[in-house]
């Protein structure tokens, strides 16, 4: 019982800061899983985070993952749960009054002033889960790849996400 | 141009919670390495719900929030067109099919992850899903409005989240208490010119 609230109070908090998704705050839940509570290793908070990226659905899977990891589906459920609740109280009740919203010049300030905080933070993450990979040449050639072909062609991230298994797989990085 | 309103909208038919449910169950088990494309595809193409400059309002305002960007817009057009019981119906739908699939990912790599096989092709996955979010930050960076003043706060955040290891938490608070009241500030002396 208080694993699955120390998941919840875990997740519940850092969804408070987690501007620009789950992607963003990638340092701080390797911070809680790893570091602060000794959950898992980094080799194991590493692959959670490659399922998460190869399964469907929203990034925040890597939460519903480490919960799991830590007890079972209700771990799942509650680290989830915590993750998703306070954002979703608080878009509700936002939307509601949207209208109003609309030519508020705080909401133009926010979204002009989180935006660059939200960049260095899911930089932050990217970097973060490349070093924790600890990638060779080839690995380091896999990771520019798919940054320039994520950015300059359409192609679907689910190929590049295959070659990357394909390619660890046969032993190349 | 005048401002996108969601209240006068387009749309022909408001979707009742269940259809909300079911359209979001749909994005969310297609959404293989991101699920924004396909909620987009879902909401202006497929029903017709938001119009393409609604959509890119409401998309803006989930993505300054905190919180997982897609529940956040599930919530909002959830709750836009069925109150409280359309955004549970938008955020279950999106969430259910996704959670079952990483429960059973999660079983398989408590059984299988100590296979070598499965552990490199897992580290080949790592380095690709860290390129993808990567590629994300340098694109939200390109997108962000006067660039020369906001971008070194980026910098600034990266550096010490990346390098000096600076807790997150205090990193964002503070950096975002100091970028929004630089953008206040600068609305308020436009707004007087």
């Amino acid at each position: 019982m208080t694993i699955l609230l120390e998941l919840f109070a875990s997740f519940f908090l850092v969804a408070f800061v987690s501007f620009g998704g789950a992607s963003a705050v990638i340092p701080e839940l390797y911070r809680i899983a790893v570091t602060e509570h000794s959950w898992m290793d980094a080799r194991t908070f590493t692959e959670l985070f490659a399922i998460a990226q190869a399964a469907p659905g929203p990034n925040v899977l890597i939460v519903t993952l480490i919960g799991q990891h830590v007890d079972g589906w209700q771990g799942a459920f509650f680290a989830t749960l915590g993750m998703c609740l306070p954002m979703s109280i608080l878009v509700g009740l936002l939307f509601k009054h949207w209208d109003k919203l609309q030519h508020w010049r705080g909401r133009t300030a926010i979204q002009l002033g989180v935006a660059p905080m939200a960049v260095g933070l899911v930089l932050a993450s990217g970097t973060l889960i490349a070093r924790s990979a600890e990638p060779g040449v080839v690995g380091m050639g896999l990771l520019l790849l798919t940054v320039v072909l994520n950015l300059r062609t359409q192609l679907h991230p689910l190929w590049l996400i295959l070659l990357g298994g394909v390619l660890g797989l046969s032993g190349f990085v | 141009m005048p401002a996108p309103q969601i209240s006068d909208s387009a749309t022909k038919d408001i979707p009742t919670p269940a259809a909300l449910f079911r359209g979001f169950s749909r994005v969310g088990l297609s959404g293989f390495g991101g699920v924004l494309p396909w909620a987009r595809r879902l909401l202006v193409e497929t029903e017709g719900w938001l119009t393409a400059e609604e959509f890119n309002v409401l998309l803006g305002l989930c993505q300054f929030l905190p919180g997982p960007n897609v529940v956040n817009l599930a919530v909002a057009v959830g709750v836009r067109f069925c109150g409280w019981r359309g955004a549970v119906a938008g955020a279950l739908g999106l969430m259910l099919g996704p959670f079952f699939v990483a429960l059973v990912l999660g079983v398989l790599y408590g059984l299988y992850g100590e296979l070598p096989a499965v552990q490199s092709m897992l580290h080949g996955i790592t380095l690709v899903g860290a390129g993808l979010i990567i590629a994300m930050g340098i694109r939200m960076g390109l997108n962000v409005k006067n660039r020369v003043i906001y971008l070194p706060f980026a910098a600034v955040a990266f550096v010490g989240i990346a390098v000096l290891h600076w807790p997150l938490p205090a990193v964002m608070l503070g950096g975002a208490a100091l970028t929004i009241s630089l953008s206040w500030w600068r609305l308020s002396q436009a707004a007087k010119r």
